[in-house]
């Protein structure tokens, strides 16, 4: 029987990718990443885990090595946060348009000016268009789990994608949390090797990266649409094979008493189990309120989204990022979701827990009492901000 | 003057890509057969064509190693000719050639 033990959520994350015998790592220290990789680092330099470690000069490079490792075949992990996610850019679109199953941890990041070393997500925010499957954790063992299952997804056959894990710079990659580790044997019987179908090999040359003219273009981009909506197939399939196994399952949208909610609360990431307090104390209260989590990101959970919020009247989403000239992003991507449905929740966004600032059980309470306020009032206005001093 | 236009020698066997459905597109457009590109007629992108006076030709080569295309060849002869399915019209041989031998003229066909 596995153990619980203590340990920081960056140095779990490194356990695990070392549980699932990535073969090379190719990647450059920022924080609040670092120390995944430089425990990942020490793991290859002690002879822990028989990895090829790769420490380049820049995230650009970083994400361009994974590229050519992955291509060969390769088993292949990096991670990043905010700027250096930033700088890797241009690569991160390649990845996923090339269909390499890398997997990437991103310590969630504010980005600068001004300069923020905190969490956010405004760096998931800007990644959100590079076809990657994106999967948000919220606590040690879900970042576990789901760095394992990463690599199952990514290397299926019938999605050969590339996927992140988002979790929240500082306030869960330094927290020191109780984990489980799944024991090598399950792990290896859980992940079969990595077999990627028509990798670089001298002896059956390919070409990779190709140029298409116009004539070809949309239908290449057609192709990885279509191939990365059909991933959350697998995806689901994956998820259920692990509860199977180690006894945990992971939903595309996660309710906590949401059952009979007037109001429902919306977050992503760590926050929410903070959230959940706030929820606790209003039930107590009599107050008929429930949260859920968005966990996968991308491909969007349409289906589980509308069926969440299909009897709420008020749907409060808080946003920890917010696109500047506009609103919260997730609110609009909700707003988005929802609009096809006749009856649906009002949406009320507020954008807060910016750099790093700390939304706390007793914020959200105040959060979702605004909310309701604001729902009732009838007013229009996109989103407040939390917390802004006057 | 006569004008070289091979018809590449490679067979592809893929459909030509104005052909390929999304459902065709190999994972990630991953390119099985090497040297396909050897298809691409970048011929047709070209406005001017070199000409050549072959009476002045060195055969010092220049021509060819200078070309970007890559698509001067040599002749029986030990002249050098530029493959007009491939080239460009771009002119850097006419530039190099110390002899004069090319000149470039406006593409009327």
């Amino acid at each position: 029987m596995a153990k619980r033990t203590g340990m920081e959520v960056s140095l779990a994350i490194s356990e695990a990718v070392k549980l699932a015998n990535a073969d090379v790592i190719a990647a450059y220290p920022i924080t609040p990443q670092t120390h995944i990789v430089e425990h990942l680092a020490d793991l290859v330099a002690n002879g822990e885990l028989n990895a090829e470690y790769i420490p380049v000069e820049s995230e650009h490079s970083a994400m361009s090595a994974c590229l050519g490792s992955s291509a060969t075949g390769a088993r292949t992990f990096t991670a990043t946060a905010g700027q250096g996610l930033e700088l890797m850019h241009e690569v991160v679109y390649v990845a996923s348009a090339m269909r390499l199953p890398i997997v990437m941890a991103v310590a969630n990041r504010a980005l600068s000016s001004p300069l923020s070393v905190w969490g956010d997500h405004s760096d998931v925010m800007a990644v959100r268009d590079t076809g990657w499957i994106q999967i948000f954790v919220e606590n040690g063992q879900e970042a576990i789990d789901n760095t394992i299952i990463a690599f199952k997804i990514a290397e299926d056959h019938r999605v050969l994608l590339p996927v992140m894990i988002h979790l929240d710079g500082f306030h869960l990659s330094h927290m020191v949390e109780p984990v489980v580790f799944p024991e090598q044997s399950a792990v290896n019987a859980f992940l079969p090797p990595n077999n990627f179908p028509l990798p670089l090999d001298p002896a059956k040359p390919v070409q990779m990266g190709d140029f298409a003219p116009p004539a070809v273009f949309t239908e290449a981009k057609w192709a990885q649409e279509m191939n990365l909506e059909k991933s959350k197939e697998v995806i689901l399939e994956v998820w259920k094979d692990f509860a199977k196994k180690f006894g945990r399952q992971y939903n595309p949208v996660e309710c906590y008493r949401c059952d009979d909610c007037d109001t429902l609360l919306m977050t992503m990431g760590s926050f929410s189990e903070t959230a959940m307090m706030a929820i606790d104390r209003l039930r107590e209260a009599g107050q008929k309120v429930g949260l859920f989590r968005i966990r996968l990101w991308r491909p969007f959970p349409y289906a589980e989204l509308r069926q969440t919020v299909k009897n709420a009247r008020t749907l409060i989403i808080l946003d920890r990022a917010i696109s500047l000239g506009q609103e919260g992003p997730v609110a609009t991507e909700v707003k988005n979701a929802l609009y096809p449905l006749e009856k649906r929740p009002k949406v009320v966004g507020f954008v807060g827990g910016m750099g790093g600032r700390d939304i706390s059980p007793a914020d959200f309470e105040n959060i979702i009492k605004r909310g309701m306020e604001i729902a009732k009032s009838g007013s229009n206005r996109e989103f407040e901000i939390y917390g802004v001093r006057e | 003057m006569a004008t070289s236009e091979n018809k590449p020698k490679i067979v592809v066997k893929s459909k030509p890509e104005d052909k390929l459905t999304w459902k065709e597109i190999e994972i990630g457009g991953i390119c099985t057969e090497p040297g396909s590109a050897g298809i691409l007629r970048t011929g047709d992108w070209r406005s001017r064509r070199p000409t050549y006076d072959f009476t002045k030709c060195i055969k010092c080569a220049l021509c060819q190693i200078y070309c970007p295309e890559g698509c001067i060849n040599q002749n029986a002869d030990g002249t050098y000719q530029a493959d007009l399915y491939y080239c460009k019209g771009c002119g850097i041989c006419a530039k190099e050639c110390p002899k004069t031998v090319i000149t470039m003229i406006e593409e009327k066909e």
